[in-house]
């Protein structure tokens, strides 16, 4: 369980992260989203003990991080903001430098070693100086250093930037499977990452939460929830046929040639009603599908005041 | 403690992966052997010892030594390692001090390489030995304060250069504080005690008495003191301005 109350970090006068209070329990997968600036990075630095908070707490299974560094710092394992490690060493030496530090001895650090660098993929690299690696690659050290010690709470500032699709969509694969029974907190600003990974989202702006919910609730906030989204052969005049269908909203034309997509006036469904019209005024339909909502379109919502002002 | 041995391990093996710690060595036997030999005049002087070597190492250090501790922090700020190195299960402590052990075993392997010229005098004349050792120690402590300063800048700024310009200042202060040159410059209306204690704060006051084989506690104290100070201090900046 980590437990962050009214935690306050000042940078001079600018408070990066301004009373914000969360807890994250065991199992969770935790997304922590928000534009760049928002603190997303300063929080993380706090919890993992880098920086001190300048007011409030953050304990780690019971251990608070000012108080009991060491101790908390055993629990957490985490992947900083661009993964960084030493280049000059090969990825072995570095992970044998992580896997010692982390508390293994003698045999026990080459067994380590050898199934992080299985889990991460980092076989073929084993022996090559870190700053030779590819991004991708750098970033998997930093991951395998992360998971070396098998934490309880998994700390990782943007695992997947900057990786390939085939990358993300393993490192994503990796975290998953990582998750039971542990705390993982990650942030992203991908904002698919989310629902494919996270069992819950915090969306922070200027230092604060703006909204904290599993990604289903916050895809129901989206104005685009429940909305169907229709493409047809030609040009047709669906407005006129939907009006005054109770629970239905404004029908918006999308950049593609006849997509259209119906905007449901409140959270109710409204697929069956539309379905219905759609068959019996013989739209012509070739795609027809319901929308979940959009992630992007709530957190556009939700931190667009602070982007508006400046 | 074994935090202490793993940071100044992995610092250690990171000098010899690159060439860094072998230019280092070379260098630092190349010009030793030119001033000992060519400006020391350790032939000429027709005396079987080593003072023309040890006398010269102040200056050389005053170079030698920033070039080696300009990275230690800086690096780590520069390339981000230090949120790593920091959000490990180690002590503050435990990386300054493991860093700078480590940098300040690489000059002590320069510094015993330099074992040619201990044979050659030995081959020559008969030398007073002991007060070689004392001398070589003496040396050794003298580079450990230099290196502390140099920890120290280092942590000030996340540029290698400018950790190495302030690094050289500084020392260069410390170094010339005891010396005659600058304890004549000083106004004659200053009273006898600052004036002492401003020779007493000088490297030179306590390495000449070191290397002409006066083994006085109090020296090694000095710099002893001298090295936890600026580690303490070291420790106490990268606390202030690792947030940026």
């Amino acid at each position: 369980m980590i437990e962050i109350s009214r935690l306050t970090k000042k940078f001079d006068q600018f408070a990066a992260v301004d009373d914000l209070s969360f807890k994250v329990a065991e199992g969770e997968v935790l997304g922590f989203l928000g534009p760049n600036g928002a603190g997303k990075s300063t929080t993380m630095k706090v919890i993992t003990g880098f920086l001190s908070p300048s007011a409030g707490s953050v304990m780690v299974d019971g251990f608070d991080i000012v108080q009991n560094p060491i101790e908390a710092k055993t629990l957490i394992g985490y992947l900083p903001e661009g993964a960084p490690s030493y280049g000059d060493m090969t990825t072995l030496e570095f992970l044998n430098f992580i896997a010692e530090i982390r508390g293994y001895r003698g045999e026990e650090i080459a067994t380590r070693v050898q199934h992080v660098i299985r889990e991460v993929e980092l076989e073929s690299v084993a022996q090559q100086t870190i700053e030779t690696l590819s991004k991708g690659f750098k970033r998997r050290v930093g991951l395998a250093q992360a998971i070396m010690h098998d934490p309880k709470v998994l700390i990782l500032d943007e695992p997947t930037d900057g990786l390939d699709p085939n990358q993300k969509h393993h490192v994503r694969e990796l975290i998953k499977n990582l998750a039971k029974d542990k705390i993982v907190i990650i942030s992203t600003h991908i904002l698919e990452e989310v629902t494919a990974v996270c069992t819950r989202a915090i969306i922070i702006d200027e230092g604060r939460i703006v909204i904290d919910g599993t990604p289903a609730e916050l895809e129901e906030k989206s104005k685009y929830h429940h909305a169907v989204s229709v493409r047809l052969t030609q040009d047709y005049d669906l407005a006129s046929d939907l009006q005054g269908v109770s629970g239905i909203g404004d029908v918006v034309k999308e950049g593609e040639e006849n997509s259209f997509t119906i905007l449901a006036s409140n959270s109710d469904s409204i697929f069956a009603k539309v379905s219905e019209i759609a068959q019996r005024k013989q739209w012509p339909v070739t795609e027809f599908h319901v929308n979940r909502g959009q992630l992007e379109d709530v957190f556009r919502s939700v931190t667009s005041q602070s982007q508006g002002g400046e | 403690m074994q935090n202490l041995g793993i940071i100044f391990r992995r610092e250690l093996m990171g000098y010899f992966a690159t060439p860094l710690a072998y230019i280092f060595i070379v260098i630092f036997l190349i010009t030793n052997g030119i001033f000992t030999f060519d400006i020391g005049g350790f032939y000429l002087r027709g005396q079987a010892d080593l003072l023309p070597f040890f006398s010269f190492h102040p200056w050389l250090y005053l170079f030698m030594v920033p070039a080696i501790a300009m990275t230690l922090w800086a690096d780590e700020r520069k390339t981000g390692t230090i949120e790593l190195l920091l959000t490990l299960p180690i002590k503050l402590s435990e990386a300054v001090l493991g860093k700078f052990l480590a940098a300040w075993v690489l000059t002590g392997i320069a510094l015993a390489l330099t074992f040619p010229i201990w044979i050659t005098v030995n081959y020559l004349g008969d030398p007073d030995n002991g007060v070689i050792l004392a001398a070589y120690i003496g040396s050794w402590f003298m580079a450990g304060g230099l290196l502390a300063i140099g920890s120290c800048m280092s942590a000030c700024t996340k540029n290698s250069v400018i950790a190495f310009i302030l690094t050289v200042s500084i020392c260069f202060t410390f170094v010339i504080m005891g010396s005659p040159i600058l304890l004549n410059a000083l106004p004659a209306w200053l009273p006898q005690f600052i004036v002492d204690a401003f020779a007493a704060l000088g490297f030179l006051t306590h390495f000449d008495s070191i290397s002409k084989g006066v083994l006085d506690i109090r020296d090694f104290l000095y710099f002893t003191v001298f090295i936890a100070a600026w580690l303490l201090a070291s420790a106490i900046v990268i606390e202030i301005k690792k947030a940026n």
